[in-house]
């Protein structure tokens, strides 16, 4: 007899693949074999509920990873071996792929780390299938980051010791210190904080507008592992929502639990994406869309869906998006604004936009550019061409937090720092806002732990006294070379000879001091 | 208040037979162009159907090879043999 239809529909094939492989213990107790699934005070009253809406199993998962991967590496050799990276459109660009490579592409190792943990602390079998097949993909994507740049770092300066620097640069404490959060919390936590608020809510901000930006710079390399790894990112957006489904259906003393964690890791993932603010404001020398825009269509409409879809479970929006959403007009220019000032600590170089910059910053910000950041940029560029380039040589107050210096202002007054401090225990801490400051009352004992960079280096425990042997011998930055101004810098006149505005030198050494 | 499902594709071979597909299925949807990629949204739901892909790519089409060129989503999931849909409750 012919069997005509054997395939198994995905909903069986799920089941029989992924449940029906689970077991329930005989011989142990369960809450030892998962001790710590309780102790955050979420309760779980029946596993069997989780959906993976996907219904991906392991044989599925390798052969589309497999087919990504070879269509991805195809890409890279291409670029390799048609020097893609002369292809650019200015070598400004590249500068946004040191602070990518040093600050973000260790955050997927971290985020491998996390689900590869927690996928082990969950008792339900949909959930440790679903962290397994994310902790690997996580690897991927840091893997496939560095592939990609090592192309760069071979022709550019900055890219040679991104792990080193991503545990040690001060400014790199601030994903670092994101990522360290929600791993030493508890399993559910690292799940709405990673899964839910990262992903879903956030992740799109760095990875869809900046990736584009990529595409219409010409680096064929980063926009291809940026979508690559966005495919992957879609199925973990996706468990991101079912998580929080999930968790709140389960329980209604859940949902105080999980609202007080979406206000923190909003709050959280608001200020780290400051960067990436800077990253598509000012380092994209083509521009697709402003940061404004971008958190319009990715967090005000598509975030405004979201929770208006969560609303009944009793999920209301986060607390401080009032602040976040008015912010969008002013922190990619704040932000930029620091590390043009500080660039003789950091892996990259920074400069002043050119005239028609300045003037796409105008259309796109008509109410805040013109007004409170364009005069300051044309002083310091004509500081710069009179030979005194600005560098400001004193240390900036951290926030306990969030790490970032204390550089954003009032939500009502953007001519006035936004500072709070409160006493805990004799001491007194400081923070960039109310959303940091009622994250660290919620957990003092965690934040007074902080590794603030600042303060370590005033205690002396950053390799010297001052800061350029700090930059130099910490770090690992050569000065002059990989930091401060773009032009005139080794990378300029690297650029210049390849696109044949100098002559090109018999001996073009990358590393050479300007 | 809007609410908007969306999907964004790479702008490559295989997304225009997607777009195509997902077009014919939900013509109020929908589509705009950004660099190396495409986006299409939808107020509260956007379905992609196997038989419409099978029609317009002229071959066998399962459902998952759509996350080899899926870049991001918006909305509730729910995919099984002969569609994937988003949508907002």
């Amino acid at each position: 007899m012919a069997i005509k239809n054997k395939k198994l529909n995905l909903k069986d094939k799920y089941q029989y693949l992924t449940r029906d492989m689970a077991w329930e213990p005989t011989y142990q107790k369960k809450e030892d074999i998962y001790p710590d699934e309780q102790f955050e005070g979420i309760k779980i009253t029946d596993w069997s509920q989780w959906e993976d809406p996907f219904r991906l199993t392991m044989d599925a998962y390798w052969k589309y990873q497999a087919e990504k991967e070879k269509k991805l590496y195809a890409i890279f050799d291409a670029f390799a071996q048609n020097n893609g990276h002369q292809n650019i459109t200015d070598a400004r660009y590249v500068n946004a792929l040191k602070l990518f490579l040093s600050g973000v592409s260790p955050l997927e190792y971290a985020a491998f780390q996390g689900y590869a943990r927690v996928g082990r602390q969950f008792s339900g079998a949909g959930a440790r299938v679903a962290c397994q097949m994310q902790a690997i993909d996580e690897l991927r994507h840091s893997q496939t980051q560095q592939h990609a740049m090592s192309h760069y770092n071979k022709h550019f300066n900055g890219l040679h010791d991104a792990a080193h620097q991503h545990d040690r640069i001060w400014f790199l404490s601030v994903p670092k210190s994101f990522f360290d959060d929600a791993r030493s919390a508890g399993p559910f936590e690292f799940l709405t904080a990673i899964s839910f608020s990262f992903e879903y809510v956030l992740t799109n901000l760095l990875f869809v507008p900046f990736m584009s930006g990529a595409a219409y710079n010409g680096d064929m390399a980063t926009v291809t592992f940026g979508f690559s790894a966005q495919s992957d990112e879609a199925r973990h957006m996706t468990l991101g929502l079912e998580v929080i489904k999930f968790i709140l259906e389960q329980h209604e003393d859940n949902v105080p639990i999980i609202q007080r964690w979406i206000d923190k890791w909003f709050w959280r993932g608001f200020r780290l994406l400051s960067l990436v603010g800077m990253m598509m404001d000012y380092m994209l020398p083509n521009k697709v869309m402003s940061w404004a825009e971008a958190w319009e269509v990715y967090y005000e409409q598509n975030g405004g869906a979201l929770f208006k879809d969560l609303e009944r479970y009793g999920i209301r929006p986060p607390k401080y998006q009032d602040v976040a959403n008015a912010a969008k007009n002013h922190v990619s220019h704040q932000a930029w604004s620091t590390f043009y000032q500080y660039s003789q600590a950091t892996n990259f170089h920074t400069w002043m936009p050119e005239e028609e910059e300045m003037t796409w910053l105008s259309e796109k910000y008509p109410e805040t550019f013109d007004k409170y950041y364009r005069a300051r940029f044309e002083h310091w560029d004509k500081e710069h061409k009179e030979g005194r380039r600005f560098y400001n040589n004193t240390l900036p107050q951290l926030c306990q937090v969030c790490q970032i210096p204390v550089i954003f202002t009032e939500k009502d007054d953007p001519s006035v720092f936004s500072h709070r401090q409160i006493k805990h225990d004799g001491e007194r801490y400081h923070f960039c806002s109310d959303g940091c400051c009622d994250i660290f009352k919620n957990e003092p004992v965690k934040y007074i732990q902080a590794w603030l960079p600042v303060h370590q280096i005033y205690q002396g425990n950053c390799g010297g006294a001052d800061v350029a042997t700090v930059v130099e011998k910490y770090y690992h930055i050569n000065p002059g070379v990989d930091n401060m101004e773009y032009h005139g810098s080794p990378d300029h006149q690297r650029w210049l000879d390849i696109k044949g505005l100098k002559p090109l030198k018999s001996n073009n050494e990358k590393k050479t001091a300007a | 208040m809007s609410q908007k499902v969306f999907i964004a594709f790479q702008d490559n071979d295989n997304a225009r037979y997607l777009v195509e597909a997902v077009m014919q299925d939900n013509p109020e949807a929908e589509v705009q162009h950004q660099p190396a990629m495409i986006r299409i949204e939808a107020e509260k739901r956007l379905v992609i159907n196997r038989e419409t892909m099978e029609e317009t790519l002229g071959r066998e089409w399962d459902v998952q090879e759509m996350l080899i060129d899926v870049i991001s989503i918006g909305g509730n999931v729910d995919e099984d043999d002969d569609h994937f849909i988003l949508q907002w409750n």
